[in-house]
């Protein structure tokens, strides 16, 4: 069972093949048997994921089933279960039982979908690695010695060892898309404000969007479907209807306009990524697509401009963490200085601290100008080189991260080696378009990644492109050994 | 923009964030290389440029002023590391 898609899934639940209880058992035994050496779980809802099994086979007998009534997934541990522990990967929310569901949590529940458990993720979001989670690191089942990727380094490794047919995921600068590419799986970052931010712990609230992580586009659209949508309870979410994502999969590609942005291409990009890419374009020329080259020229500037608006927004979001409301209070604190400055010294761990260091300086008495405002000016000038790249073409192709997975502490000593894995996706936040990433080949033994970015709300046509991709391909096919 | 372990200890107070004082001298390191990370968006004159807050340019929206929210004191408090009567305990503030 374990080998199909969410699609093959459903149909195999309507088709009575099996019932969802024993989807969920089979599942909960592969966690069981492989977890261990991976590492992608906090925490595994055992009882709960068979109470909702039962749920959903009753639901799928009187017929009033959806696509993911009776199917198991993971949630990333950054979004709020109620009665279920949400750490955020940090010490800091290692006790935290959320009184309430994330409106993510809550949709997909709806949908019928079965909540295995929590997945592990550095700590609030801050890695491209998984080496800044409080739990350990997940390991890459392509190679475990390599790291998964992050944020959602547990999701991306989960659904790609088969433990999960398909989890969630929050990008803040490239955290669906790069761990998607690490593990060989296909993962969507929607428009920001397509998905309700509600109920997910914030990092960067300018920039944070939660996105699904599965084997296929066609996958990714069945999810996503339950996810998007309005959510009056955040404010930044955009009040837009929802197109039906599994419609348009199909849709020819003849005539797609793709702009590879020449930005994406130069020093510092592995030769053999490029390659792939190259590649993986040619097989759209064949699909019909014309293909030219374009021109980003401020991308350059999207990495320092996010190591200002990301720390900045952290800083504050992350003031809330007190010690006295929730999460982590130190010991015998001697007045309420103390206990702020310990409760947050020893609850955050090192990344997560220079985060906040950073974005406090940089909102500081006499340094706003010089550092928050200029980094919004330098967004908007990428947002529009963005914009006038989607007057010439529909889409834009290029690699999701520079190399493919690296060892573990190969870049953990170097905040700014560890930044510049992100360099290809995080303009894409800053702008708030949708990227997509999808298998296109190997460098030696480690899937690699192409990035699709496409213009406002065009999360349909995303998926409409890597799906007719994976129809001609079968990257996206390929397992570990190690989950076979 | 380079930080001494003095400024590193100065930003660590103003965030609230006890940092190891044996460690102040590898966050000064660190965060100096981050400052000088940033400071690449200096080369650029934004002079005329908007600053852009939000990615679609929307304003807030406002909600009709109506009570939505139910009290849940009991159950937010059972998070909490200590309280009593109600109240959230912290160390005294008043002498």
């Amino acid at each position: 069972m374990h080998e199909n898609t969410i699609a093959a899934l459903a149909d195999g639940l309507g088709a009575k093949e099996y019932s969802s209880q024993e989807l969920t058992e089979a599942f909960l035994g592969r966690i069981q048997a492989l977890d261990a050496n991976l590492n992608a779980f906090i925490t595994v809802t055992e009882e709960q994921a068979l109470a909702a099994a039962r749920e959903a086979d009753a639901r799928l007998a009187k017929g009033e089933a959806t696509p993911l009534t009776g199917i198991p997934i993971a949630q990333k541990d950054i979004f709020c279960t109620k009665g279920v522990r949400s750490s955020c990967g940090s010490k800091m929310l290692d006790n935290f039982i959320s009184p309430y569901d994330a409106t993510v949590v809550e949709r997909l529940r709806r949908a019928g979908a079965v909540m295995l458990g929590k997945l592990n993720m550095d700590e609030f979001a801050m890695g491209s690695s998984n080496e800044t989670s409080y739990y350990g690191p997940v390991k890459n089942p392509w190679d475990t010695g390599t790291v998964p990727g992050g944020s959602s380094g547990g999701s991306a490794a989960a659904v790609s060892a088969r433990l999960v047919p398909g989890a969630t995921g929050t990008d803040t600068g490239g955290s669906i898309r790069q761990p998607a590419s690490f593990c060989g799986i296909t993962g969507l970052k929607p428009t920001y404000g397509r998905v309700s931010r509600w109920g997910m712990i914030a990092f960067a609230s300018s920039l944070d969007q939660a996105g699904p992580m599965a084997r296929t586009a066609e996958d990714c659209a069945l999810m996503l479907q339950a996810m998007a949508g309005f959510d009056p309870k955040d404010s930044t979410c955009v009040d837009q209807p929802v197109p039906n994502y599994s419609a348009t999969l199909n849709d020819s590609l003849e005539g797609l306009r793709i702009g590879l942005p020449k930005e994406f291409f130069g020093a510092g990009l592995d030769p053999d990524i490029g390659r792939l890419i190259h590649e993986a374009v040619d097989e759209y020329r064949k699909l019909g697509a014309a293909i030219r080259e374009i021109s980003l020229p401020n991308m350059h500037l999207s990495g320092p401009a996010y190591y200002v608006v990301a720390p900045a927004e952290c800083s504050s979001n992350l003031a809330r963490f007190d010690g006295v409301r929730y999460g982590y209070r130190c010991q015998a604190p001697r007045d309420l200085k103390d206990l702020y400055m310990r409760s947050r010294g020893e609850g955050f761990g090192a990344e997560v601290k220079r985060r906040i260091l950073i974005g406090t300086y940089a909102l500081s008495a006499g340094y706003y100008d010089a550092y928050y405002l200029k980094a919004q000016k330098i967004r908007r000038l990428i947002s529009e080189d963005f914009k006038r790249a989607f007057d010439e073409v529909d889409v834009i192709m290029g690699p999701t991260s520079p190399s493919a997975a690296f060892r573990f502490g190969e870049k953990s000593a170097d905040p700014i080696a560890m930044y510049l894995s992100d360099i290809y996706t995080i303009a894409v936040n800053l702008a708030g378009l949708p990227g997509l990433s999808i298998p296109v080949g190997f460098s030696g033994k480690l899937p690699v990644g192409m990035q699709i970015i496409g213009n406002y709300f065009a999360e349909a046509r995303l998926l409409n492109v890597a799906h007719r991709y994976q129809q001609v391909t079968d990257w996206h096919r390929r397992a570990p050994l190690l989950a076979c | 923009m380079s930080l001494t372990t003095e400024d590193v200890t100065r930003i660590a107070w103003l965030a609230r964030v006890e940092i190891d004082p044996d460690k102040t001298g590898d966050y000064a390191r660190d965060l100096s290389g981050i400052l000088g990370f940033i400071e690449q968006m200096n080369a650029v004159d934004t002079e005329t440029v908007a600053p852009m807050a939000h990615p679609l340019d929307q304003a807030q929206r406002l909600r009709p002023d109506q009570v939505t929210e139910p009290d849940q004191r009991v159950v937010f408090q059972a998070q909490a590391p200590a309280v009593e009567a109600g109240l959230y305990l912290v160390p005294k503030v008043i002498e």
